[in-house]
C-alpha cells in the first residue's frame, strides 16, 4: 500500500550517495557485462563452427574403409582398401531415401597449365559432388554420367586453382595437365573458403572417378563413399542400411569399413567450442555473485551507518516492513540498473572484439534475459539479509545509535 | 474533557541484565488537552522510559496507558507504529534530521509513513505549512548541514507536526542548544500550546521547565512532585531581555 513511497524513499536515498551507488552497482555492471560478452563470443564461435560442419553438406553421411590386419598387426581406420565402385553403385541403386552418392577419389598431384604449375588435390567425384557438399559450380557446368563412364578428360577447378594457374582469368575450355594428361576445364566450383581444420578447400580439381581411377591414381579401390540423405530424420536409416547392405555384401567376413554421420562430426567439433562457452560463463558468473556480495557488504555497511535514520523512520511510524521493503529497493534497484548498464556495456564489448579481432559475435536474447533476472535476483538475495537486519531493529535502541 | 494521555500504575522492568531493573515504579498521570507539561529528574529518576512508554516506542511491563481514548499498553510492534505516525510528534534532543535531505523533505517524512495516502502535491503543501508554523518556509530547500541548530530543531518540529499528532513529545529539546537558541525554540512551544497543542517535554533544566504550565517531577522511578508552574516565563520577554542585555555587553565593550 505504501510500496510507491518506499520506492521514492529508496531513489532519495540513492541519490544521496550517488558516488557510492555507483561503485556498489560497478560490482554487477561487470559482472553482466562479463557474462553477456563471454557468451556472445562463446555463441559466435559456436556458430561459425556449425556453419562450418554445415559447409560440408546437408545430411551427408561418410563411408570411410576400415583397417586392415596382416597377420595380426592391425592398421587404423581408412588404412585398408577396401571400398571399391560396386560398393558406391549398390548403395545408390538399394537404399531409400538416398539423392546422392559419389565415390570419393583422393590424391596430390603436380598441375601444368599455361606454362605456369601448381601441387594440388585431385579428386576423383561423381556429379552429385556439389550437391552433396552444398558446394554449386560457380561458371561452366559440372560433368556428367556420361563423362563418368566414358572416362572422361574433364576438370572442374576450384577457386584457387584458377588464381594459380590462370591469372589472366578465362578458365573454361583451357586445358591442364595432371600427372601429363590434358583435362579440359568445362567448369569452375564457387569460391568456398577455409574448412574446420584450416584448409584452403577451393585449392583442388575435381575429375571424374572414373577417370581418377584409371588415369591418374591407377587404384582399383576408393577413398570413402559420401552419401546424401533425402532429410534429417532419414539419417539414422539410411546409415543402418548402408551398414547393412556393406555386410552382406561382404558375404560373413568381419566389418572391414566404418559409417559416419555429419551430425557426429558436428558435434565434435561444437563440443570444443560449447565447453569453452560455459567455462567462460562460468567465470563471467562468478564475477556476478562478487558483484552481488559487494552490494551485500555496502548494504550491511549502509545499514550501520543509517542505523539512525530507521529509528527516525521507525519512531514516526514506519513498520518494520517499510524498512525491509526500502532496503529490499536499494538494492534491486542498484543491481537491475547495473545489470542494464552491463548489457550495454556487454553488447559494446562484444561488438569491440568482433570489429578488433573479426571473430563472429552473437549475443542471444536468452543471455541478455537471464543477466538482467540475475542481477535483479542477486540484489534480492544480497539486499535481504541487510534489509531484515534494519527492519528489526529497535527503534529506542536506533535513536540512541551513535 | 477527555484526558489525551492517562496512565495508570504503570511500571517498566528491565531483566535483560543479571539483576532486573524497575525502572518505572507505579506512576499514574493524566494529561489533558492544551497541557504543556514538563517531565523533570535526575539522570536514572526513569523519565526516559516513562517518556520512551509515553512515546509508544516501548510497552510497559505493567499498568495501563490510554492514549487518547485508545488502549495502547497491549498493541504490537505495527499497530505502536500506526500510533506513533497518527497520535505523536516527536522532537528528540540531537534534531534527528535526516542528513543530506532538505528540510521539506524531512517534513514529509511522518507522511509517507501514514495510513491515508496523500499526493505529492499535497504532502508538499503541509510539509510547508508545517514549516511556516515554525517559520521556516523560506528555508524549506536547504538541507541540515546549511541550518543553523535553532533552526534544525524547528524543522524536527515541523516534522512532528506534519501528521497533526495529539500530542507533541520533546526529549531534551534543547539539551544541544544554546542558551539564547533555547529561548528561541521555546518560544515556538509556547507559541503551538497558545495554539491548543499539548505537549510533553523531558528536560533536567530548571530554567527551561519554568517555561511550561505544569511540572513533573520523578525520583526512582515514582513521582515525587506534581505543580502547575507559579512564576511562568515568557519566552519573547526573555528573548527581549537578551537582546538588550548583549546590546548593553556591546555598549559597556564598544
Amino acid at each position: 500500500m505504501r510500496v510507491f513511497n518506499t520506492i521514492k524513499v529508496a531513489l532519495r536515498a540513492l541519490r544521496r550517495n550517488t558516488m557510492r551507488s555507483i561503485l556498489t552497482a560497478l560490482g554487477i555492471i561487470i559482472g553482466v557485462a562479463a557474462v553477456i560478452a563471454m557468451v556472445s563470443i562463446g555463441n559466435g564461435a559456436k556458430a561459425q563452427v556449425e556453419a562450418q560442419v554445415a559447409s560440408l553438406g546437408e545430411n551427408v553421411i561418410t563411408v570411410f574403409p576400415g583397417s586392415f590386419n596382416a597377420g595380426g598387426m592391425r592398421s587404423g581406420w581408412g588404412s585398408a582398401s577396401t571400398l571399391t565402385v560396386d560398393d558406391a553403385d549398390g548403395i545408390k541403386r538399394e537404399i531409400p531415401n538416398v539423392v546422392g552418392v559419389t565415390a570419393e577419389m583422393r590424391d596430390r598431384a603436380q598441375v601444368l597449365a599455361n606454362g605456369l604449375n601448381w601441387n594440388t588435390q585431385i579428386m576423383g567425384e561423381s556429379p552429385d559432388y556439389p550437391s552433396i557438399r552444398s558446394w554449386p559450380i560457380g561458371d561452366g557446368a559440372m560433368f556428367t554420367d556420361q563423362d563418368v563412364r566414358s572416362v572422361a578428360k574433364v576438370a572442374i577447378i576450384g577457386k584457387t586453382v584458377a588464381d594459380q594457374l590462370f591469372p589472366d582469368g578465362n578458365v573454361i575450355g583451357q586445358t591442364i595437365r595432371i600427372r601429363n594428361i590434358p583435362f579440359k576445364i568445362v567448369g569452375m566450383l564457387a569460391a568456398k573458403g577455409f574448412n574446420l581444420f584450416g584448409q584452403d578447400q577451393d585449392d583442388t580439381v575435381v575429375i571424374p572417378y572414373t577417370s581418377h581411377m584409371k588415369r591418374v591414381a591407377r587404384r582399383p579401390n576408393i577413398n570413402s563413399i559420401l552419401v546424401q540423405a533425402a532429410s534429417a530424420e532419414a539419417i539414422d536409416k539410411v546409415q543402418q542400411d548402408i551398414t547393412d547392405l556393406l555386410m552382406q555384401r561382404r558375404k560373413g567376413r568381419e566389418q572391414d569399413f566404418t559409417v559416419r554421420n555429419q551430425v557426429e562430426l558436428a558435434q565434435a567439433a561444437t563440443a570444443t567450442s560449447q565447453t569453452m562457452t560455459l567455462l567462460l560463463g562460468a567465470i563471467a558468473g562468478v564475477s556476478l555473485i562478487v558483484g552481488g556480495i559487494g552490494i551485500m557488504n555496502i548494504m550491511l555497511v549502509s545499514v550501520t551507518e543509517r542505523t539512525r535514520e530507521i529509528g527516525i523512520r521507525l519512531a514516526v511510524g514506519a513498520h518494520g516492513r517499510d524498512v525491509l521493503l526500502q532496503f529490499l529497493i536499494e538494492a534491486v534497484i542498484l543491481s537491475s540498473l547495473g545489470g542494464i548498464i552491463g548489457i550495454v556495456l556487454g553488447v559494446g564489448a562484444s561488438e569491440l572484439v568482433s570489429m578488433k579481432t573479426g571473430w563472429p559475435i552473437l549475443v542471444s536474447p536468452a543471455s541478455v534475459i537471464v543477466a538482467v533476472v540475475f542481477s535483479a535476483a542477486v540484489g534480492m538475495f544480497f539486499g535481504f539479509y541487510p534489509a531484515r537486519k534494519a527492519a528489526q531493529l529497535d527503534p529506542i535502541e536506533a535513536l540512541r545509535y551513535e | 474533557m477527555a484526558a489525551v494521555v492517562k496512565i495508570e500504575e504503570i511500571h517498566k522492568i528491565y531483566d535483560s541484565g543479571e539483576i532486573p531493573v524497575h525502572a518505572v515504579r507505579g506512576v499514574s498521570i493524566e494529561i489533558h488537552r492544551g497541557e504543556f507539561v514538563a517531565l523533570m529528574g535526575a539522570s536514572g529518576s526513569g523519565k526516559s522510559t516513562l517518556m520512551n512508554l509515553l512515546g509508544c516506542l516501548d510497552r510497559p511491563t505493567r499498568g495501563r496507558y490510554l492514549l487518547d481514548g485508545i488502549d495502547v499498553s497491549q498493541l504490537d510492534r505495527n499497530e505502536l507504529a500506526d500510533i506513533r505516525n497518527q497520535k505523536i510528534g516527536f522532537v528528540f534532543q540531537g534534531f534527528n534530521l535526516l542528513a543530506r535531505t532538505t528540510a521539506l523533505e524531512n517534513t514529509e517524512l511522518p507522511m509517507m509513513y501514514g495510513q491515508q495516502r496523500h499526493s505529492a502535491r499535497d504532502m508538499r503543501q503541509r510539509a510547508l505549512h508545517s514549516l511556516e508554523i515554525v517559520g521556516l518556509s523560506d528555508r524549506a530547500d536547504h538541507f541540515p548541514n546549511q541550518l543553523s541548530g535553532g533552526q534544525q530543531q524547528r524543522v524536527a518540529i515541523a516534522r512532528a507536526l506534519a501528521n497533526d499528532p495529539e500530542i507533541l513529545l520533546a526529549d531534551e529539546p534543547t539539551g544541544n542548544l544554546d542558551s539564547k537558541t533555547s529561548v528561541e525554540v521555546m518560544g515556538v512551544f509556547q507559541k503551538l500550546n497558545e495554539q491548543g497543542i499539548t505537549i510533553v517535554m523531558v528536560t533536567h533544566e530548571l530554567d527551561i521547565a519554568r517555561y511550561c504550565k505544569r511540572n513533573l517531577i520523578l525520583r526512582d522511578g515514582r513521582l515525587v512532585r506534581d505543580e502547575l508552574v507559579p512564576d511562568r516565563l515568557n519566552a519573547d520577554v526573555e528573548m527581549k531581555k537578551l537582546k538588550d542585555a548583549e546590546a548593553a555587553a556591546k555598549l559597556t565593550s564598544g
